[in-house]
């Protein structure tokens, strides 16, 4: 895949549009009393309304060696392509989506993999149980060796000391500093209500870094998605606008490793149902998870007509969405 | 090098030069043509990048898969038969002259 080919927009959009994008400069401080920003090379600007995006930034492991690759950018995923052999050994730390997703890259690539996570289960916050045990056993089809249950607390360890390749993949922290340091409301995410203001009115938060309420998870959630980074782009831009628009998005995710491509609808957590419909040994399936009733969230494995109406099924009131 | 023409919904057109090979999303998208949003960036996932094709065209075009099929069922614009999304047709030098029309609203 050419870089090219994930690029959102060309670089001449922001001219364009008119839009002035200032780069490599990162803004260091808000003074809310007279809307301004202040840039590290000390320019200031002004602003009526102020969005916050900053999104997240990897957790990391201590402990230094050049085998160490961490996904964020996309130089990163370059580097990494770059450094992946057939024959080679990844280690992968972490069984997230990064995690499974590099380690299933790599053995397509015929690299051997193992990879180590903390948690007993593989996804464990963002699928359910019956989908983390098949996503498990199909990468032991595929040859990749796990060990679970087991944390690295640094990269020194001379049990690390054999792949060529070490991907980190445990997890990202909100870059929530800019605006703490203005005396916004921010702990894990920036806090911000269903219009996604955030503790000052003229100031939004949104995609990764925006702690918001969402009906779907019952509560204040940060997503770190595609849907939910330009859902809520396009919230925040009608307000401004001029049309206030409340956040209440169906979330979804994707993940694709190996032959099996995973779309999630609504917002994984508790169940205490789960009814599996379609054939899970051809790997054409999809998982339907009820919580005290009520459907919460559809997971569909290589089955996009059972995901694409789970997403319109889960936009309906609440109360039909009864199991019985 | 195929050349790709692009209406909107009120009517105005513009005709991009496209390399073969990237799909009619990206020449769009990468030539500033408005009215193709593609959020997720051309993974057949959030159907943003919504068209109608050309009726002279639509058998040019190898049918939609599944994935798309079921897609277009989402797109915010009415799906009428030559509803196709843009990040899943491959431009090949078959389809010069290919003419798309972008919905009125895409999300
Ligand atoms: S770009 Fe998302 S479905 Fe085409």
């Amino acid at each position: 895949m050419a870089p090219e080919s994930i690029e959102f927009r060309p670089a001449d959009f922001f001219d364009r549009e008119q839009i002035e994008f200032i780069s490599g400069d990162a803004a260091v401080e808000i003074e809310r009393g007279s809307r301004l920003i202040r840039l590290q090379s000390g320019r200031e600007l002004h602003y009526s309304e102020l969005v916050l995006a900053t999104g997240a930034h990897v957790r990391t492991l201590p402990g230094a060696t050049d085998k160490v690759a961490y996904i964020r950018t996309l130089t990163d995923s370059l580097s990494l392509r770059s450094r992946m052999r057939k024959g080679g050994e990844m280690l992968a730390i972490g069984g997230g989506f990064i995690g499974l997703e590099a380690a299933a890259a790599a053995r397509s690539m015929g690299m051997t993999v193992r990879l180590m996570a903390a948690e007993p289960r593989l996804m464990g916050r963002a699928v359910s149980h019956y989908i983390s045990d098949w996503f498990a056993a199909l990468h032991e089809r595929h040859g990749v060796q796990f060990q679970l249950g087991t944390a690295v607390a640094t990269l020194d360890d001379p049990a690390l000391a054999s792949p060529d390749i070490i991907v980190v993949g445990i997890g990202v922290i909100p870059n929530v500093a800019l605006a703490q340091g203005a005396g916004l409301e921010a702990f894990s995410g920036i806090v911000t209500d269903n219009h996604l203001r955030t503790s000052d009115s003229a100031i939004f938060a949104v995609g990764d870094c925006a702690l918001h309420p969402n009906a779907w998870a019952g509560g204040l959630v940060r997503l770190e998605s595609v849907q939910n980074a330009a859902d809520q782009a396009r919230c925040v831009a009608s307000t401004i606008a001029g049309t206030p628009k409340a956040y209440a998005h169906v979330p979804w995710f994707w993940t694709e490793q190996f032959e099996a491509k995973l779309q999630i609808a609504g917002m994984p957590g508790e169940t205490d149902e789960s009814v599996v419909r379609g054939d899970p040994a051809a790997g054409k399936f999809s998982v339907y998870n009820y919580q005290a009733g009520k459907l919460r969230f559809v997971e569909s494995v290589n089955k996009p007509a059972d995901h694409i109406a789970a997403r319109k099924l889960l936009e309906l009131p609440p109360s039909i969405l009864g199991s019985s | 090098m195929p050349n790709i023409t692009y209406i909107s919904h009120t009517g105005e057109s513009r005709t991009v030069t496209a390399d073969a090979g990237v799909s009619v999303m990206q020449a769009a998208v990468r030539n500033g043509v408005p009215g193709i949003v593609a959020d997720c960036g051309g993974e057949c996932q959030c159907a943003t990048c919504h068209v109608y094709v050309d009726e002279k065209f639509l058998g040019l075009l190898k049918p939609a898969e599944e994935d798309e099929d079921a897609m277009l069922t989402l797109t915010a614009s009415e799906r009428k038969p030559n509803s196709r999304l843009s990040c899943q047709i491959a431009i090949t030098d078959k389809l010069d002259g290919l003419i798309v029309t972008t919905p009125e609203i895409q999300q």
